[in-house]
């Protein structure tokens, strides 16, 4: 009983992993290159859990004795493999958004961890497309230097500041959602005019608009937060890929 | 049933909209999905260890003297590119295979903390200060070899609930290989589930301001973020980026979380439970936490 539990389970999580892995939905967990494993991996479980299905003649001398393995926890003969129904129900079931403004909001902007050295001219394109990262590092490293006079374009999701204020955030995440920390550039503008139904936390939005010199501090951990004078905002759908690297 | 399913349903689905309950479940996915490749990784070495390898190769490779096995097992370490999901298993499968268990933990202590993928990982995140590098490789070896020496000395065999083993008597080369993974990778994949909602519970509910408060102070901030490291429970691949974000935390501070959280953390606690047994987890991880915050300091005393 205990190897064929063992072996459905692995077989579902194989699965679940291998099935996040090619419609794209890991992204919102993990960063984008870890795909390829994840689908490996999943792969190796799927054959794993088959294989061992599929070996009922051993199934008498495979099995480890259950006094030996009580595993001291408590639940006499529970299986933590169990266990392992959470996190393929959440997967399949919920499918976790991933991370917005409730968790940027709990963070402090991150800057200075992904700060660069120099900062190469903009490159062409009227408004030039960039990444709330590049953006924020070119204001407060560069002060605003490389970015001129320029038109830019962003897109990231809203987070409400503490006086009544909008920041456009992006989460970075170097492994996965664990360690994700946002990236955040204030919207000097008057959002409420500029946006067809007013902003609301969340709400993924494209902003074109030129550098300012405005400052402000983030409420978490004082971080200098820059800003960036407003000239559109448009409603977009979440991007394929929500976490900047 | 079906009924009971779909409200069951329904209910969840209702109350995953509440933000915090739905930035948990994002973070307690994210740490499964990412630690899965490693679990596989680990399960996948520890079979071609306990199946492939011969049974004499490690009593040939490593010393036999059981205090020289220690430093050669946990300089060999660096050999295993991966995080500390993958070298639970691996350990378990060296002592299966008759290795010395303080060499085997010696390695599963170094092995994420100092192979090539995280120094590299430490290098980009702290540009210009190699000395981080230099400072987590050493005191991570350092603590390794001392927690394995400090079990030759203090540990008894019977802590150790020896990991349960398929019974592979018998047992063709390939279905002994097949039920060796089932077994590895269920009792690491359940033990990781444990872990991952206790990390993504602490995650959400440490308020925000909590770390400031705290970095002024130079001794309670090395424990502070000794601390914080067991508590996130972060791949160490990726935690000198968090480490380096700390930038009101002192660098010793900042050492002291990169030499504790690839040995000690939530997650790798519940997944040593699963292999080693409670009654060695219970003793092993706050010792490996008090000599890991020791050595960093004295190591970043030297440096800094």
């Amino acid at each position: 009983m205990r190897r064929e539990v063992q072996s459905v389970l692995l077989f579902l999580v194989g699965g679940t992993m291998v099935k996040i892995g090619l419609t794209g939905t890991y992204v919102r967990y993990v960063r984008v290159g870890l795909g390829p494993y994840l689908i490996a991996a999943g792969v190796v479980l799927v054959v794993v859990g088959l294989a061992s299905l599929g070996q009922p003649l051993f199934a008498r001398a495979d099995v480890t004795p259950p006094a030996a393995d009580g595993h001291q926890h408590g639940h006499g003969r529970f299986d933590v493999v169990w266990l392992l129904l959470a996190p393929v129900f959440a997967l399949l079931v919920i499918a976790p958004p991933a991370l917005g403004s409730y968790a940027a909001s709990r963070s402090g902007t991150d800057l200075r961890a992904l700060a660069s050295t120099n900062y190469p001219p903009l490159p062409d394109g009227d408004p030039v497309r960039l990444s709330v990262l590049d953006y924020a590092t070119r204001a407060v490293f560069d002060q605003g230097r490389s970015l001129g006079s320029r038109t830019v374009t962003m897109s990231g999701f809203l987070v409400a500041d503490d006086h009544g204020g909008w920041y456009l955030t992006r989460m970075v995440i170097m492994c996965c959602a664990a360690d994700a920390r946002p990236i955040k550039v204030g919207l000097a503008g008057d959002l409420a005019a500029e946006m067809p139904g007013g902003p609301r936390p969340d709400a993924w939005v494209q902003v074109t608009g030129r550098y300012t010199a405005q400052t402000g501090a983030d409420a978490v951990n004082h971080e200098r937060i820059p800003y960036v004078r407003v000239l559109t905002v448009e409603p977009i759908p979440a991007p394929a890929h929500p976490y900047e690297a | 049933m079906l009924v009971l399913a779909v409200v069951a349903r329904v209910w969840l689905v209702g109350v995953s909209e509440s933000p915090p309950v739905r930035a948990w479940l994002t973070v307690f996915v994210s740490i499964v999905v990412q630690a899965m490749p490693f679990v596989v990784l680990g399960t996948v070495l520890s079979a071609v260890i306990s199946t492939v390898v011969p049974p004499g190769f490690f009593a040939r490779a490593l010393p036999g003297r059981a205090g020289l096995a220690v430093p050669v097992a946990g300089t060999a370490g660096a050999l295993l590119p991966g995080c500390e999901c993958a070298s639970v298993p691996v350990a378990g499968a060296l002592v299966r295979r008759g290795v010395t268990p303080a060499a085997a933990l010696a390695f599963l202590l170094s092995a994420p903390a100092i192979n090539p993928v995280v120094i590299v990982a430490t290098a980009v995140a702290f540009p210009g200060r190699p000395e981080m590098v230099v400072g987590r490789f050493v005191a991570s070896l350092v603590t390794a070899v001392v927690m394995g020496w400090l079990w030759l000395r203090l540990g008894r065999a019977e802590w150790m609930r020896l990991p349960a083993r398929a019974n592979l008597d018998g047992l063709s080369r390939a279905s002994a290989f097949v039920a060796t993974c089932r077994h590895d990778a269920a009792q690491a994949g359940g033990y990781l589930v444990i872990g991952a909602a206790a990390a993504a519970t602490l995650n959400v509910v440490v308020p925000p301001g909590w770390l400031r408060a705290v970095a002024g102070q130079p001794v309670f901030s090395v424990l502070a973020l000794a601390i914080l490291a067991v508590l996130l429970s972060i791949c160490s691949e990726a935690d000198a980026f968090v480490a380096s974000s700390l930038t009101q935390f002192s660098l010793t501070a900042r050492l002291a979380f990169l030499v504790v959280g690839p040995m000690v953390d939530l997650k790798l606690f519940a997944m040593q439970v699963g292999t080693f047994g409670r009654r060695f987890a219970v003793r092993f991880a706050p010792t490996t936490f008090v000599v890991a915050v020791v050595v960093a300091v004295a190591v970043g005393t030297v440096l800094w």
